[in-house]
C-alpha cells in the first residue's frame, strides 16, 4: 500500500462574507434578534462565517414576502417564464460549479470530490431537470388541472446541504409555488451562496426566502399559519412531531426521514464489486445519509470472504482533510453528531459485537470518526436497530432467501435496500419484496433528479424527483 | 296464518369468517321506533384480530397478479348485481326512498366495475421509467401500501363504502372497514358477496362499531399503514392526522359527501393507497457501440 501525496484544493477561489443576514424579499437583512451564530469547519473547527439567527418575528416577515410574491409575479406567471428562471439558475450553478463545490466541503466536512463530483452537479441537474416541467404540468396529471398550493415552508439537513435546498425548491418553484426554506444550523453557508445567486438571476423578490437556524426557527416556520406545505427531510422523530403539530391544518406534507437500509449479498454476487457497492454504500458521506446500507447481510457460504475483503478496503481508505482530492471520507459534521456516533459504537461492543476500525491517524483538530464494522451483529442490536447516521456498518449473516428477506424488512424504516447477485430473477424476487422506496441492485447510493426517491413506513411518505416529485407540490 | 319470515343474524366479517364480537355486545338498529336488526359492537380486540387477518389478506391478495385481481373485483360486481335486492332493501329499512335506494346500489355496482378495469392499468399510469444520467436502467412502479383502516361516517350508507374499498383494494392492499353508523347493515352483508367472489380472506374486513370508541386502536396499532376517513368531523380528522403520526400512517380524509359525482371515479383515488418503488439497475456496456468499462 502506498500513500498519496496531498492534492489539496485550493480556497482561493471562493468569496465569503464575514456575516450573512436573512435572505427575506429578494434582500439580505439583520435579524430581528440581532443575535447571530457561528458557522464552523467540521474538519479543523476554524470560524468561517457569522449567520443570523432567525426567530418566530423573522419567520412570519419571510413567510408574508413569499406570499406576497406568490400572488404578485410567481403565482400568474406564464409557466414557460417560471420555467426558464429555473433553467437560468440551474446554469449559474453550473458556472459556479467550482465555488458551491469548496464552500460545500469546508462548511459541511464532506471530501471535495463528494462535493465536487456528486453533490453540486446534481444539483444543477435537478433545477435543470424540473424547469422543463413547469410548462408541461397538466402532462403529468392526466385529467385533472392542476394548480400550485402557495407557500412551501421548507426544511432541510445538513447531509447534503446545497442538494437538499435543490430537490426542495426546484419543484416547488417548477410547480408556481413560492417557497421559504431554512437550511441545517451547522451547514447554512452554500443556501445563503444559493441566495445571492438568485439575486444575479434576478429571480423575483420573495419567490425564495432563506432564515437561517436551528429547531427553534424550524418549529416556527412550520407551525405558521400562512404556509400551505410543510417539506422536511430529516429525522422520524422530527417528521413525527411536524406531522403532529400539522394536524388538522389543511398542510400538506412531505417527510423524508430516517433509514437502517438492508444492503443483501448472495453468494453468486460479483464479490470485487458488491465489496467497492458495499463501502460507497455506508461510507459515502462519512455514513451521513439517510438510505445508507447501514445492515449488511451477506450469505453465510461468503461471509468470511466478503469480510475479510471489506476490512482490507476498510484499510485503505483515505479518512482526512475534505478539502483533499484524494481524501474518501471526511469529517463528521459536528461535536454533537460525533458524539451520537460514539454512543451507538460504544453500544455495540457493549452489546456483544465484535469491533473493527481502520487502522489510522486521525487529525488531531476537527470531528473524526474512523471507518468502523461490527461483525456476530444479531437483529435485536441497537447498531442494527437505530439509525446511526455515521460510517459504522453491521454485519449480519443469512442463509436462505425467505430468511434475508424476513430479516430486512424486520425494521420500522423503509427507505432503501441494495441487493447484489448475478442472477437477474432473483433480484427482481428481491427488489419487489422489499419494502422500502428505492432499490439499489448491483449497485448503491445512486441518484438522479429523474429518478424519484422518498420512503415506505417510518421513512416518511411523498416522493421527490421525477414526475412523482411533482404531486406533492400540486393541487389536482 | 301467516309464515313467519327468517331473520338475519349480522356479524362481523373478519379473515373470511363470520364471528360474532367477542364482546359480545351489540347495537341495535332502530328505524321508526321498531329494531330491524342487532349488529355486533365490535371491541378494540375485534379490530386487533381484523389486522392480523388483513395482513395475512394483503399478502395473498398483493400476490395475485393485476388480471386476477381485475377478474376478482368484477366478480364482486356480478355477485351484488344479482343480489342488488337485498342492499336496495337494507337501505329502504332504514328509511332509504326505493328510487333513491335503487340508484345508490347500482352506482356502486358500477363503480366496482369501473376500478376492476384500473386493476391491470393504475401501473401503467403511476409508473415511470427513469432516463438517468448514468449507465442504469431505472424504474418506478406502485406497490401498495399494506393494511388500510377505513373508517366511514356518512349518510349514503353503502356507495360510500364502496368508493373507499375498490381503489384501496385495486392496487393490492386489504382493508379493515367500519361501517357507517347511519345503516350498517348493506355494509355487513356486502361481506356476504364478497365472501363469494374469490377475494382472499382477510383482503376485506368489516366490523360494525363506534369509530369514536375504535379509533385509539387504530390509530396506535403499529401494523396499519394507511387510515382513510370518510366524514367530516374536524376534530377526529385532526385526532387521526396527529395520533397516526406514531408510526406515520398516510392519512387521507375525504369530507365530501357526493359519492355520486364521477369523481369518486378516478385513478388518483388508487394514487392515495400506492407507495413508489424506484429500483436502480446497471446496464453493462460492453460489445456495444461506444462503449467502455
Amino acid at each position: 500500500m502506498w500513500k498519496y501525496s496531498p492534492a489539496p484544493e485550493s480556497t482561493a477561489a471562493i468569496k465569503l462574507k464575514e456575516s450573512y443576514g436573512l435572505f427575506i424579499g429578494g434582500e439580505f437583512v439583520a435579524p430581528n434578534s440581532g443575535q447571530y451564530f457561528d458557522s464552523i469547519n467540521p474538519a479543523n473547527e476554524k470560524h468561517l462565517a457569522k449567520i443570523a439567527l432567525a426567530d418566530a418575528t423573522d419567520v412570519d416577515k419571510a413567510v408574508i414576502a413569499a406570499r406576497a410574491a406568490y400572488e404578485k409575479y410567481w403565482r400568474n406567471m406564464p409557466p414557460a417564464e417560471r420555467g426558464k428562471y429555473l433553467y437560468r439558475i440551474a446554469r449559474l450553478i453550473q458556472e459556479k460549479a467550482r465555488e458551491f463545490a469548496i464552500i460545500e466541503s469546508l462548511d459541511g466536512g464532506k471530501p471535495i470530490k463528494e462535493s465536487r463530483d456528486v453533490d453540486i452537479p446534481l444539483v444543477a441537474a435537478h433545477f435543470f431537470y424540473y424547469a422543463g416541467w413547469a410548462d408541461k404540468l397538466k402532462y403529468a396529471v392526466p385529467g385533472r388541472d392542476p394548480q400550485p398550493l402557495g407557500v412551501a415552508g421548507q426544511i432541510i439537513p445538513w447531509n447534503f446541504p446545497l442538494l437538499m435546498a435543490a430537490w426542495k425548491i426546484a419543484p416547488a418553484l417548477a410547480c408556481g409555488n413560492t417557497v421559504v426554506l431554512k437550511p441545517a444550523e451547522t451547514t447554512s453557508l452554500t443556501a445563503l451562496k444559493l441566495a445571492e445567486l438568485l439575486q444575479e438571476a434576478d429571480l423575483p423578490p420573495g419567490v425564495v426566502n432563506i432564515v437561517t437556524g436551528a429547531g427553534a426557527t424550524g418549529a416556527a416556520l412550520v407551525n405558521h399559519p400562512d404556509i400551505n406545505k410543510v417539506a422536511f427531510t430529516g429525522s422520524t422523530e422530527v417528521g413525527k412531531l411536524i406531522q403532529q403539530s400539522i394536524a388538522g391544518t389543511g398542510k400538506k406534507a412531505t417527510l423524508e426521514l430516517g433509514g437502517k437500509a438492508a444492503n443483501i449479498i448472495f453468494d453468486d454476487a460479483p464479490i470485487d464489486q458488491a465489496v467497492e457497492g458495499i463501502i460507497n454504500g455506508i461510507y459515502f458521506n462519512q455514513g451521513h445519509v439517510c438510505c445508507a446500507g447501514s445492515r449488511l447481510f451477506i450469505q453465510e457460504s461468503v461471509h468470511d470472504e466478503v469480510v475479510r475483503k471489506l476490512k482490507a478496503r476498510i484499510e485503505s481508505l483515505i479518512v482526512g482533510d475534505p478539502m483533499d482530492k484524494n481524501t474518501d471520507v471526511g469529517a463528521i459534521n459536528s461535536a454533537a453528531q460525533l458524539a451520537t456516533i460514539q454512543k451507538y459504537i460504544d453500544l455495540g461492543s457493549k452489546e456483544g459485537a465484535h469491533l473493527f476500525e481502520s487502522n489510522i491517524e486521525l487529525p488531531q483538530t476537527g470531528f473524526w470518526c474512523k471507518p468502523t464494522l461490527f461483525t456476530g451483529v444479531s437483529q435485536s442490536h441497537t447498531i442494527s436497530k437505530e439509525e446511526i447516521f455515521g460510517p459504522v456498518l453491521a454485519v449480519q449473516s443469512f442463509r436462505t432467501i425467505a430468511e434475508v428477506i424476513e430479516k430486512a424488512n424486520n425494521t420500522p424504516f423503509g427507505l432503501s435496500a441494495g441487493v447484489w447477485t448475478d442472477k437477474g430473477s432473483k433480484i427482481f424476487n428481491l427488489t419487489s419484496a422489499m419494502k422500502a422506496g428505492v432499490i439499489w441492485a448491483n449497485t448503491y447510493n445512486k441518484f438522479d433528479p429523474t429518478s424519484p426517491f422518498g420512503g415506505y413506513k417510518e421513512s416518511g411518505f411523498g416522493r421527490e424527483g421525477g414526475m412523482h416529485g411533482l404531486y406533492p407540490y400540486l393541487k389536482f | 296464518m301467516e309464515r313467519l319470515q327468517v331473520l338475519k343474524t349480522y356479524k362481523l366479517y373478519i379473515g373470511g369468517q363470520f364471528p360474532r364480537t367477542e364482546s359480545g355486545r351489540y347495537l341495535p338498529i332502530v328505524n321508526e321506533g321498531k329494531t330491524i336488526a342487532n349488529v355486533c359492537l365490535a371491541s378494540k380486540k375485534d379490530i386487533r384480530n381484523a389486522v392480523v387477518a388483513a395482513r395475512k389478506g394483503h399478502e395473498s391478495w398483493s400476490s395475485k397478479t393485476a388480471y386476477n385481481r381485475a377478474q376478482i373485483l368484477y366478480r364482486i360486481a356480478e355477485m351484488l348485481e344479482v343480489r342488488a335486492s337485498v342492499f336496495i332493501n337494507e337501505l329502504e329499512n332504514k328509511g332509504a326512498f326505493k328510487q333513491n335506494a335503487t340508484k345508490e346500489v347500482h352506482q356502486a355496482i358500477d363503480r366496482i366495475v369501473y376500478y376492476a378495469g384500473w386493476c391491470d392499468k393504475f401501473q401503467q399510469f403511476f409508473g415511470t421509467v427513469n432516463p438517468v444520467a448514468s449507465s442504469h436502467f431505472n424504474f418506478s412502479t406502485p406497490e401498495p401500501q399494506g393494511v388500510v383502516a377505513v373508517l366511514v361516517d356518512s349518510e349514503t350508507a353503502f356507495l360510500s363504502v364502496i368508493s373507499a374499498i375498490m381503489p384501496a383494494i385495486a392496487s393490492g392492499n386489504s382493508v379493515i372497514l367500519v361501517a357507517p353508523d347511519s345503516n350498517p347493515l348493506p355494509a355487513l352483508t356486502f361481506a356476504e358477496v364478497v365472501n363469494d367472489s374469490d377475494v382472499p380472506a382477510g383482503t376485506i374486513n368489516i366490523v360494525s362499531g363506534s369509530i369514536e370508541e375504535l379509533k385509539s386502536t387504530f390509530v396506535s396499532h403499529l401494523d396499519i399503514n394507511a387510515l382513510w376517513y370518510i366524514g367530516g368531523n374536524h376534530a377526529l380528522e385532526t385526532y387521526f392526522e396527529k395520533e397516526s403520526s406514531v408510526n406515520l400512517k398516510r392519512v387521507r380524509v375525504y369530507a365530501d359527501a357526493d359519492f355520486e359525482t364521477e369523481k369518486w371515479d378516478s385513478p388518483y383515488m388508487i394514487l392515495d393507497g400506492i407507495e413508489i418503488k424506484t429500483t436502480w439497475h446497471p446496464i453493462e456496456k460492453i460489445g456495444v457501440g461506444g462503449a467502455s468499462y
